[in-house]
């Protein structure tokens, strides 16, 4: 959505200088001076938004300001609403078909024109938009203290080529990498440090996005690779694990929902809109997945404690990783559980993306399980469909997430499963290692393991596809049963072959 | 051509955007209805604030049932003028019907406090006076870039540089001070630290943490200066021990020195004749004064009438923790009530004679005597 302000001008970097779209105008005893600039509308290349440049000339003049005639037409209310409605589908099947943004710029330059004259009409100016500029180098974070992908690959340069884009909604450079500034991270947890507020950051900030990924994702180029995606269940082979060892199995992702901004970003009433969406899809959903929806501002309290004890109640985040980045704004509002009468399909809404989508039973049968995540998640995008919409999804980075740590499949699946002995042997972790596997605490990403239980699921997100993970899970979960079946019985293990990693 | 997040929410109408407040209690809360919401949402303040992120806080907060809460910040001087249907009502409840066209009085002459100087130092422990200032011309805390927030430093690290005498110090930036400098501030009790509380993480003056922030101290450990806390500067002058006049004294010769070396660079403190100092809460405008001290009321302080008694002194009583704090050992931190309305030197007043009478009161009741007869009118 285009933001249109008084501002058309280029600004002179000088340090703490005022910008106004008027000339030489004085603020607080500040002279002000400023340039015609580059900023025709419709100024497009590929990746590049209309931007500040440094300005060099020392020749002010009066900035145009564009009046809106055409707002109190017909046809400018005619085409607000056609925006409103359609701008999302449109705007999608423009995406998802072609990759290159000098498409994306046409179509969205078009929504943009309506855009630009629906907040000319409704901004009430207080003035003219007047905030003080420094250089990039005077804004750039201090990152000495911070071991994070995004800390890593974020050098002054590509700050200063990125600081001054934005994504058609608004979204910046400064407020994807906050969470990031704001949590060093740990000297051995090395977190991303960075969020997605829309679609689109992906594309307008692949110059740190790109390297974050490719470090994040073991050394998947999004510059040159191609996700797969595939969600046929049938092809799973086995799948059903020895119950002796594995007492649960769970696959979950995530889903977003194309056109509306991510948790990030969005406003009260997108997110509203989110969660009307999605619930009126699940709704939908018959047979085994019939189920039903508890939104977190409205239900009681034996719900709440009957969701507690199924363990399926989230709460308002605490790490600071996630609030830093502004997706528990107005807890609880429009955030809610769903889950089908069997409680082995579970859909979060507006947590730390659009959708979280998990499916899960006691026991071993991971065939199971993510037949009925398959066939959930299709069903979803069926219905959702039929109402014009769409999953943010693209053929370079896959399913579109929040965080670029989901990216791709978003996909984990997992087992709780007990290994007293396996897991005391010294090549435990090795072994893991090239199975393309991890281990967690059963209480989720880090916690210790209670007892000899482990959570183990698999490493990767992108680049392989979903049958192809799991299938990893299947393969590598019963390679670890063997190798404790062979310890019981006193025999030697062996660690396997590393597996490949992008198949 | 910029486009900004705050305008994505003009897709949808006022309704849709409304923030549910039904489970709140909070000024903001009380005061804010669609009709205003919907008036003032498509207002932005010349930097770029808007309604939505002035009650960020608020809609994050829904505030506890017994303690009322502010709900909102600015994000700079012209918050409070473009926003004034929300923040003129919020301040009318906040500061005891304070209208829209009341004029504040400034005082900072210390020549004006009547006495001060003897508060017994058997029951007042220490005393002590805190305001806050901000930079015209920048924005505040839940809003400023970095840039900014590094602009402020400069620009009070070079103030307070100058300062000689026993105001004379040094800075401490929070990302740059070594171990030896961080625990010798802790045992000053002078350190701060990243806020914990959701009050001020959810409006943003946490971010970029620990980056521009840090301490200033004299050389005596009386006069002290949080850089880009919750305000741009928070100021304050303590001491152990009853003289409060000695105290304030300090502050206020501290507070002008400052306020000249700043004008002398061309900048000035946010000041109007109606809100007095503008900081970044609207509950410490006006003087954003809090004077007070840490006394022993073991006896007083059990009193059923003990309550009403600060009433009446317009007191309020803490632990000695700070806000939120629960007494410890009978010892109490009792400061003035309010903030706006009154002049530096009359809030000042009110703490020095009422701690006065509060140890009178304490002193009675140790001796087995009533204080029936001391009971003040209601200031």
């Amino acid at each position: 959505m285009l933001c249109c302000t008084e501002e058309s001008k280029s600004f002179a970097l000088v340090p703490g200088s005022y910008c106004t779209s008027e000339d030489k105008t004085n603020f607080g005893g500040l002279k002000v001076s400023g340039e015609e600039g580059d900023q025709t509308l419709l100024c497009w290349e590929k990746g590049r938004y209309p931007q500040h440049s440094p300005a060099s000339s020392s020749n002010p003049s009066v900035s145009p300001s564009v009046c809106p005639f055409f707002k109190s037409t017909f046809i400018w209310r005619v085409l607000v609403c056609f925006y409103r409605v359609k701008m999302a589908s449109s705007f999608a099947r423009v995406l998802s078909s072609k990759r290159k943004v000098g498409i994306l710029s046409l179509v969205g330059a078009g929504s943009l024109t309506v855009g630009f004259f629906l907040n000319k009409e409704q901004r009430v100016n207080a003035g003219a938009h007047v905030r003080r500029i420094y250089p990039p180098s005077a804004e750039y974070p201090d990152l000495r203290k911070h071991n994070n992908c995004m800390a890593s690959h974020l050098t002054p340069a590509v700050y200063a080529k990125l600081c001054d884009k934005t994504t058609p909604n608004g979204y910046t450079l400064d407020l994807a990498i906050q969470t990031g500034v704001d949590n060093p991270g740990h000297p051995f947890i090395k977190t991303v440090g960075m969020v997605a507020g829309d679609e689109e950051s992906y594309e307008v900030f692949a110059d740190i996005f790109n390297p974050v990924i490719k470090e994040r994702h073991n050394g998947y180029d999004p510059c040159n690779m191609k996700h797969p995606t595939d969600l046929d269940s049938s092809k799973i082979r086995g799948g059903q694990f020895d119950e002796k060892y594995v007492l649960s199995s769970r696959v979950r992702t995530g889903r977003s929902i194309r056109g509306l901004s991510l948790p990030p970003a969005c406003t009260r009433a997108e997110r509203r809109e989110v969660e009307r969406v999605v619930i009126d899809a699940l709704a939908g959903l018959k047979g085994d997945l019939t189920g039903k929806y508890y939104s977190l501002t409205l239900m009681t309290e034996q719900e709440q404690q009957q969701l507690i004890d199924d363990h399926f109640l989230f709460d308002k985040p605490v790490s600071p990783l996630l609030t830093c980045a502004g997706m528990a704004r107005d807890w609880p509002d429009a955030r809610g559980i769903w889950h089908n009468n069997e409680k082995t399909f579970l859909v979060w809404v507006n947590e730390e993306d659009h959708t979280r989508v998990i499916s899960m039973e006691k026991g071993g049968n991971m065939r199971r399980v993510f037949e009925r995540f398959c066939k959930g998640l299709q069903e979803v995008e069926r219905l959702i469909q039929e109402k014009g919409w769409e999953f943010m999804w693209n053929e370079r980075l896959g399913y579109i997430l929040t965080c670029p740590s989901n990216l791709g499949t978003g996909l984990r699946a997992g087992v709780h499963v007990t290994l007293p002995r396996l897991s005391k042997d010294p090549r435990f972790p090795k072994i893991l290692d090239n199975l393309r596997l991890q281990k967690r605490g059963t209480g989720g990403v880090d916690t210790a393991a209670v007892g000899n239980t482990f959570d183990i699921s698999n490493l990767d997100r992108l680049g392989q596809s979903e049958v192809q993970l799991v299938q990893t899970v299947i393969d590598g979960v019963n390679y670890l049963i063997e190798c404790e079946k062979k310890l019981e019985r006193g025999q030697d293990i062996k660690i396997p072959a590393p597996i490949s990693q992008f198949k | 051509m910029t486009r900004h997040l705050s305008d994505l929410k003009m897709n949808y109408t006022a309704e849709q955007e409304f923030p549910d407040l039904s489970q709140h209690n909070n000024h903001m809360a009380k005061v804010l209805t669609l009709e205003m919401y919907a008036n003032l949402r498509d207002k932005q303040t010349p930097s770029g604030f808007t309604v939505d992120d002035v009650i960020q806080t608020g809609v994050d907060n829904p505030g506890h049932p017994f303690i009322m809460t502010v709900g909102c910040v600015a994000g700079d001087e012209e918050t409070y003028e473009v926003f004034k249907d929300l923040l003129d009502p919020v301040i009318e409840d906040r500061h005891g019907g304070y209208k829209p066209t009341d004029k504040h009085k400034t005082d900072l002459n210390p020549d004006n406090l009547q006495g001060g100087d003897d508060l017994d130092p058997n029951y007042v422990l220490s005393s002590r006076v805190r305001t806050g200032r901000s930079i015209r011309g920048f924005c505040l805390p839940p809003h400023c870039s970095r840039g900014e927030r590094r602009a402020i430093e400069g620009l009070s690290v070079e103030a307070l540089g100058a300062l000689d005498g026993d105001l004379k110090g040094k800075y401490y930036a929070l990302k740059d001070m070594t171990e030896e400098e961080q625990q010798q501030l802790i045992d000053d009790h002078f350190l701060f630290d990243k806020p914990v509380s959701p009050l001020l993480l959810a409006s943003g003056m946490a971010r970029d943490w620990p980056d521009a922030r840090g301490i200033w101290h004299n050389d005596n450990k009386t006069f002290l200066v949080w850089v880009n806390e919750e305000d741009h500067l928070r100021v304050i002058s303590m001491q152990k021990g009853g003289n409060m006049k000695e105290v304030f004294n300090r502050f206020c010769t501290g507070l002008t020195k400052i306020e000249e070396l700043f004008k002398e660079k061309g900048h000035e403190f946010m000041w109007n004749e109606h809100l007095g100092y503008v900081l970044t809460c609207p509950s410490n405008l006006g003087t954003g004064l809090r004077g007070g001290v840490h006394v022993k009321l073991p006896n007083l302080s059990k009193h059923e009438k003990f309550g009403e008694i600060l009433k009446r002194l317009r007191l309020q009583k803490r632990g000695t923790g700070g806000v939120d704090t629960a007494a410890v050992g009978g010892v109490f931190d009792i400061s003035n009530a309010d903030r706006l309305g009154f002049s530096e030197v009359e809030l000042v007043q009110m703490v020095v004679d009422g701690v006065k009478l509060l140890v009178e009161m304490e002193k009675h009741l140790e001796a087995g005597q009533s204080i029936d007869d001391l009971m003040p009118e209601q200031k």
